[in-house]
């Protein structure tokens, strides 16, 4: 077989800035419904506390709550309130936003984190923000505590923990 | 399992570019005629068409399957599409490998298209919704996060340094030099790749594959035509694919228990019992470059942890003892999602064929095995092919 004469050039940044352009945007919304478990576990973090469910068939204390254990596939057995305390298991420090823009120098860098929540099975994480700390000193196994918003400003989003901070 | 043998008998690749002018049914057209060309076959022949694609927010159109369909050669038969995030680009042949393994069908075409430049104002933008709606987005988060995250529990695991895994992008995008198809052929030299802008620590720009527009076909057979067709088939000895739960932020990120466990599926049906002296080239997964690593790991190609000493030691070089990514991979040759798995799928094919010219690796490899990945952490597919 031969492919060295692939078809397709491909358009150059001044082609492309002349070619005739039809352009969209999308203003669609969207109404999510939380659903039955994330639903108890919104309201939760509203009353400032980290709500998990618990499964009798594996025994896993599981996080974010769910109302069916992905892996015995039965319903889980109940809620139970973990810590809001937990441990860095991975981060990063991201200089760009969602669309590839860069940050400007002087914006604080995004410092995401998957957080090992205390009281929940090991391994059960959630992802959120680490801040109040130099970038430079974040480590994977750091013990982090959420900071969250006060009880006037809870809308029971994953926002009302406004980032964890090590402790 | 009564499944019949199934063949691989033409392939058609378009050059993988930033912005084509061409549609995506347009490209799906090229490569689907080159494919066919080679096969020796006509349209007509074609009765079963399945079509890859990945999110249908990069084109903008919300039935993408039905808008390839007339490129892709799919008017009035048995037509699909197939989805399965990252991972659509191997899942396609072996959907295709489904209908034929079957029996519903004697020839089946596979076209995999994308076309990520209509996005603005960045494709990456279209990825955010792969994250929970309501327990994730609102902490917006970019699509960067998640690998640097992965890759830096990959490297924590394992005590490697950034200069460990930036040879795999140095490796990969000197091998594109290579490919007709490359988009972001390079002679990086390691320096280039350390020193490239960081974008999400430790994530650099060079450890990342583009964005990209392409397409690729093949034509998959059963074994009576594939023997009218060709002395050269190349046939499908095993496929796999398994999905992990979209709960990514529970698993340790630092193995892709759900590669091995596709990689398992597909030796076991191709007979492969000791992976690592029988396949003898491989193309895996690499829109970043630790995730090459982190593939050859999961298709168990090398020990857990040991595919940074390989690729230092040249053990993945084109001339090495085990080929990683002779095409130049998604790192080098660009990376339209479902279009650069069916790359890896007919650079094996290539490869086993002797046909792949400068790329060809020595030794006349008789198995090789393509691999794609996608979503969050959690979806793998494999196939295996024979000389």
């Amino acid at each position: 077989m031969n492919i060295e004469k692939v078809p397709v050039k491909g358009l150059t940044s001044e082609e492309y800035d002349k070619a005739i352009k039809i352009s969209w945007q999308p203003k669609l919304q969207y109404a999510w419904d939380n659903g039955i478990a994330i639903g108890k576990y919104l309201q939760a973090l509203k009353e400032g506390k980290i709500l998990a469910s618990y499964c009798n068939g594996c025994g896993r204390i599981m996080l974010p709550a769910r109302s069916f254990c992905e892996l015995c596939w039965r319903p889980t057995d109940g809620y139970t309130y973990v810590k809001d305390t937990g441990v860095i298991n991975t981060f990063a420090i991201c200089h760009v936003n969602w669309d590839a823009s860069r940050l400007k120098p002087d914006e604080p860098r995004h410092i995401p984190a998957v957080i090992e929540i205390d009281g929940a099975t090991q391994g059960q994480g959630i992802m959120h923000i680490i801040g109040n700390v130099e970038p430079t000193k974040v480590t994977i196994g750091m013990k982090v505590r959420a900071v969250w918003k006060p009880e006037s400003e809870r809308e029971g989003s994953i926002t009302d923990i406004k980032y964890f901070e090590p402790y | 399992m009564g499944l019949r043998k199934v063949a691989i008998v033409g392939a058609g690749i378009t050059k993988f570019v930033r912005r084509a002018e061409e549609t995506g049914p347009e490209m799906s057209y090229l490569a689907a005629k080159m494919a066919l060309d080679q096969a020796g076959l006509k349209l007509k022949d074609v009765e079963m068409v399945t079509v890859g694609s990945a999110p249908d927010a990069f084109d903008g159109v919300h039935m993408k399957g039905e808008y390839l369909l007339s490129g892709a050669g799919g008017n009035n038969k048995q037509y699909i599409r197939n989805f399965v995030g990252g991972g659509t680009g191997v899942f396609a042949p072996i959907h295709g490998w489904m209908h034929v393994a079957s029996g519903a069908c004697d020839v089946c075409l596979v076209v995999c298209s994308e076309k990520m430049s209509s996005c603005h104002p960045h494709p990456q933008g279209a990825f955010l919704t792969i994250f929970d709606h309501t327990t994730e987005q609102p902490l917006n988060p970019t699509l960067i996060w998640i690998f640097a995250l992965e890759m830096r529990r990959y490297m924590e695991t394992y005590g490697l340094s950034k200069t460990d895994i930036a040879r795999v992008s140095v490796k990969n995008k000197n091998n594109a030099l290579d490919h007709p198809s490359a988009q972001v052929a390079e002679a990086v030299t390691l320096e280039d790749v350390l020193n490239s802008e960081v974008l999400a620590e430790p994530v650099h720009r060079l450890d990342i594959s583009p964005a990209s527009d392409g397409a690729a076909a093949v034509v998959l057979v059963s074994e009576d035509v594939a023997k009218r067709l060709t002395d050269k088939p190349i046939w499908i000895d095993g496929v796999g694919w398994n999905l992990d739960t979209a709960y990514w932020a529970t698993k340790d990120l630092y193995y892709p228990r759900y590669v091995e466990k596709a990689a398992r599926m597909a030796y076991e049906m191709a007979g492969i019992t000791e992976p690592q002296k029988q396949i003898h080239v491989a193309e895996p997964y690499d829109p970043f470059d630790y995730k090459e690593l982190h593939h050859m790991e999961g298709l168990l190609l090398c020990e857990r942890g040991e595919a940074a000493r390989l690729t230092a030691e040249g053990y993945t070089a084109r001339n090495g003892n085990l080929p990683v990514c002779p095409s130049g991979g998604a790192l080098g040759v660009g990376n339209p999602i479902a279009a650069t798995g069916l790359m890896k799928v007919i650079e094996i094919f290539l490869q086993l064929r002797e046909e792949a010219g400068k790329r060809q690796v020595p030794g006349k490899p008789k198995v090789g095995v393509a691999q794609a990945w996608g979503d969050l952490m959690q979806v793998g597919t494999v196939i295996v092919l024979r000389r």
